[in-house]
């Protein structure tokens, strides 16, 4: 009955979780992807069968004695046999909870264990990912590229194996790197390197967010995950590690930028700019989204984000660049090329 | 003070000069008055903690809702989190707490009635100084107003860096401050059981109300006094130059981390723990049977008491600790489920075999018992870390400790209110707004937090001013605010209740429920010296043994 009842829970948080069509990917903790999650969904099970149960139990007990044991008008002037308590029934209660303790116990030891003390095989990808107000940063020491908020990373299937490793490190506040399809949450924290690994099955986009609450914008420090096949990653990291093209038709907006405060907070492989404040932004037309997935990457709103962030995200660390017009259409001209 | 002041209600009171009456309750050291204040300075927040959390729910009422700026909700859930537990559950429980004990245990007041009332208003002070962060928090910078880094506070998030201004300063200050006056109020329910009970009772015929406030109070000791000390660090870091917790320079985020929750788990017991002394005076009365298994009801508790003490980081299983640390987390953490199951079992073989009668403190307890179980087994599911790093942070956990503190907490004070209002005031709750309030309660409470848990299941995560569209989670949320609304409506009767029955409600008589500890033998509400002749006990249930000297329960003990 439990595990009948558990299935129901799955068919209703799937039914609500698939009730939208214009789902950018799941969030879904119960329908996971990737190895870490998928052994998360094995204990689930276990632990809410035995929840189940208990509930089952227990709830019948007490609505049983709320039932039979009412006052009847009857029997209200005189009072029920006075019953003290029962070693026996005492120790029974006591046992049978320690018991189911030690198995879920055990379970969640095993979870735990095969999770978190994986051993990291060689061939694995490793990405440093650092958590800033209120953006991601993905830098990967093996391939000689930075990019931001949308991570890009390998299929692993039993063909082609190939985890990728996370490091989790913070340059301020606490955050929380969560796609819940890939993997449960680990905090970013400063000075207290964390690690996370996933090994996504299917190709695709997976969406989750910081889930640590980091300040103001918390709520739009969203994050996705593109896992690529073996072929497309290979071809992502090409075109990441060239610097940028310059093109002459720019030349005004590129001077803009390389002028004005962005050089401060942004880099541009190839050009003056090395800030480290804000996202790289040496290949920002190959993102779909700006600001940390506030919005997609349009011209539109581009032009927005320069000359208003807080239209878009409210208390982000984004200044407005308070340029003129002829400026601000040249730079974000400039910005369309970087590709 | 002056003995006269016998508050009857419509009585002496309007004699008096109104000038009097205030000087009389502000300068008071009466446990019963300094119970009362607890309890009315709990309700003026409880209220102001409701509205905070209304906004929250209008926002998220659904995607990119522009109902308040991110700024404002930060604020408001940071203030939600801070009264409620600290300005509403702490207070009221202390407020029952110290009118209760003495009568319970034939004692005149407690044992250091002036340190009783210094805490009271050192906790008062607390609750204004924080809310003063509205009107003083923004400070020379224009900073921003009240505390917005959440109610753990979380280092580096307090930082001067990265929260400049005074917000985090009334938070830290309000704690502490309020913080001395809880150990203050510890210290005098421990002295109070200890050394006040009356001729004949003895700790094993002491009522658990007793007992298991002096289980809360013992940890409020030991809890407290890391949550001083971590605020004291973090003033040290904010203003003289300190790095305790200051991740650039050496110190660690994640010692905070330590800190907070070395005292915020037992703290969920400190609250739930006066609790469970409600259900186990109530259900007892009500099912017209004595409490099941006595002394494994005192064991048990005791034994949460120390267990919970060593289950702090299952709130960090997040943070990156070792899997060794991960598992040891983890069982203290189930194995505290298993003294806490015993007190279910216990409270349904006290109803077992009885004459259950459904009045309204009664049925605010079985709907306590009903609810603490799920917030049990959901409590289960997180201490399962694996499965915690999904839930942890969701909505899910939301959810469950809402089940803990509404469901929970918040039921059973319930029932306590309606249970001990006659002897508060001398006159009865109406029970039909009683039946009201319980039923629009309920369904708004399953309606919000039964809902909630599928978005934290769905990847929503807690502490969000807004959300995405097409994750699944608009339609739940839209369900989750319409019941805060009607938990809102429930709590209009409530406080409609309390008020029109002070004035109209039926005369309650000293033992309207017939029940059998001490406290139902003093007058409601009871004389400033409780009783004229100090009893003399012989069994747990003194009443009992009076009404029934052909069985007195003194024959089997």
């Amino acid at each position: 009955m439990a595990l009948r009842a558990v299935a129901f829970l799955f068919c209703c948080v799937n039914a609500v979780a698939a009730a939208d069509p214009s789902a950018v990917g799941s969030t879904n903790i119960f329908a996971p992807e990737s190895t870490p999650a998928r052994s998360i969904l094995h204990l689930s099970i276990l632990v809410l069968t035995v929840t189940g149960t208990i509930f089952a139990v227990v709830s019948a007990l007490l609505v049983y004695s709320i039932s039979k044991f009412r006052a009847r008008s009857a029997s209200a002037n005189s009072e029920p046999a006075q019953v003290y308590g029962s070693t026996q029934i005492e120790l029974a209660w006591t046992i049978i909870p320690i018991l189911i303790v030690v198995v879920l116990f055990v379970a969640t030891a095993r979870g735990i264990h095969e999770i978190q003390d994986a051993p990291m095989p060689a061939n694995a990808l490793q990405v440093i990912v650092i958590g800033h107000q209120f953006w991601w940063e993905y830098r990967y020491p093996q391939l000689g590229v930075v990019t931001a908020n949308e991570l890009h990373i390998p299929l692993s299937n039993t063909a082609h194996p190939r985890p990728t490793f996370l490091q989790l490190l913070s340059a301020d506040t606490d955050h929380s790197f969560w796609v819940p399809v890939l993997a449960g949450k680990t905090d970013l924290i400063p000075n207290h390197p964390n690690r996370l690994w996933m090994d996504p099955q299917h190709t695709g986009i997976f969406v989750g967010q910081c889930a640590q609450y980091c300040g103001t914008q918390h709520a739009k420090m969203l994050l996705r995950v593109s896992v690529d096949s073996p072929e497309g990653f290979a071809e992502w990291v090409r075109e990441q590690q060239r610097p940028a093209i310059a093109e002459e038709r720019v030349a005004v907006g590129k001077r803009v930028f390389e002028t004005t405060a962005c050089i401060n907070c942004h880099s541009i492989k190839g050009t003056v700019a090395n800030g480290r404040f804000g996202p790289d932004l040496t290949h920002l037309m190959s993102r779909t989204t700006i600001a940390a997935g506030a919005a997609l990457n349009t011209p539109e709103n581009l032009r927005l984000w320069i000359e208003n962030p807080d239209a878009i995200k409210r208390g982000s660390l984004m200044p407005a660049m308070q340029l003129s017009k002829s400026d601000r259409d040249a730079l974000v001209g400039y910005l369309e090329t970087l590709r | 003070m002056s003995s006269s002041a016998i508050t009857s209600p419509g009585g002496q009171v309007e004699e008096k000069p109104w000038v009097d009456v205030l000087h009389e309750w502000v300068t008071t050291v009466d446990h019963k008055r300094l119970g009362i204040l607890y309890i009315l300075y709990a309700l003026v927040f409880l209220v102001l903690g409701g509205i905070e959390v209304l906004i929250i729910r209008i926002q998220l009422m659904h995607s990119h809702n522009d109902f308040v700026s991110p700024q404002v909700f930060n604020r408001m859930f940071t203030m939600h989190g801070t009264t409620m537990i600290f300005f509403v559950a702490m207070p009221v429980l202390f407020g029952f707490a110290n009118y209760l004990i003495p009568l319970m245990i034939g004692a005149r007041d407690m044992a250091f009635p002036r340190l009783n009332a210094f805490s009271f208003w050192l906790s008062a002070f607390g609750g204004l100084l924080l809310y003063f962060s509205f009107l003083g928090g923004s400070g020379l910078y224009g900073a921003g107003n009240a505390p917005d880094v959440g109610w753990w506070a979380y280092a580096p998030l307090t930082a001067r860096a990265f929260s400049p201004g005074h917000s985090s300063d009334y938070w830290t200050l309000a704690l502490l401050v309020s913080g001395f006056g809880s150990i203050g109020t510890a210290i005098n329910i421990i002295a109070t059981v200890l050394c006040l009970r009356c001729p004949g009772m003895k700790l094993t015929r002491m009522p658990l109300f007793a007992w298991l406030n002096l289980v809360m109070a013992g940890m409020v000791l030991i809890v407290i006094t890391p949550l001083s000390a971590a605020q004291i660090m973090l003033l040290i870091d904010r203003y003289l130059g300190g790095h305790f917790f200051d991740a650039q320079a050496g110190g660690s985020a994640v010692l905070w981390m330590h800190f907070f929750w070395i005292f915020g788990h037992p703290e969920v017991y400190v609250l739930i723990i006066p609790c469970f002394a409600f259900m186990s005076e109530i259900i007892p009365v009500f099912s017209r049977k004595p409490i099941f298994g006595y002394p494994v009801m005192v064991a048990a508790t005791v034994c949460i008491g120390f267990v919970s003490l060593s289950v702090w980081a299952h709130h960090m299983f997040t943070v990156g600790m070792n899997s060794y640390a991960n598992s040891f987390f983890a069982i203290t953490t189930m194995a505290v489920g298993v003294p806490t199951g015993i007190k279910i079992f216990n409270w349904i073989g006290t109803m077992w075999g009885g004459r259950i009668q459904f009045k309204t403190p009664m049925l605010f307890s079985i709907a306590f018992l009903f609810q603490f179980l799920i917030a049990g087994l959901t409590g289960i599911m997180l201490a399962c870390v694996p499965f915690d790093w999904q839930l942890s942070l969701s909505y899910f956990v939301v959810a469950h400790f809402h089940y803990v503190i509404v469901g929970g907490i918040l039921f059973a004070l319930f029932g306590a209110f309606y249970y001990w209002y006659p002897k508060m005031t001398g006159r009865m709750l109406n029970e039909r707004l009683g039946k009201w309030h319980f039923w629009l309660f309920l369904i708004g409470f399953h309606l919000t937090f039964d809902v909630m848990h599928i978005p934290g299941l769905l990847g929503m995560p807690r502490r969000i001013y807004t959300y995405e569209p097409g994750r699944g989670w608009d339609t739940l949320n839209l369900i989750v605010t319409i019941g805060a609304f009607i938990q809102a409506a429930a709590i209009l009767v409530f406080v409609w209740n309390l008020i029109s029955s002070y004035f109209n409600g039926e005369k309650a008589g000293n033992d309207p429920w017939d029940a059998w500890t001490l406290e139902w033998s003093a007058s409601s509400p009871p004389l400033p010296y409780n009783f004229a002749k100090v009893p003399v006990v012989a069994s747990r249930r003194p009443l009992w043994d009076l009404k029934h000297p052909e069985d007195p329960d003194s024959q089997y003990e």
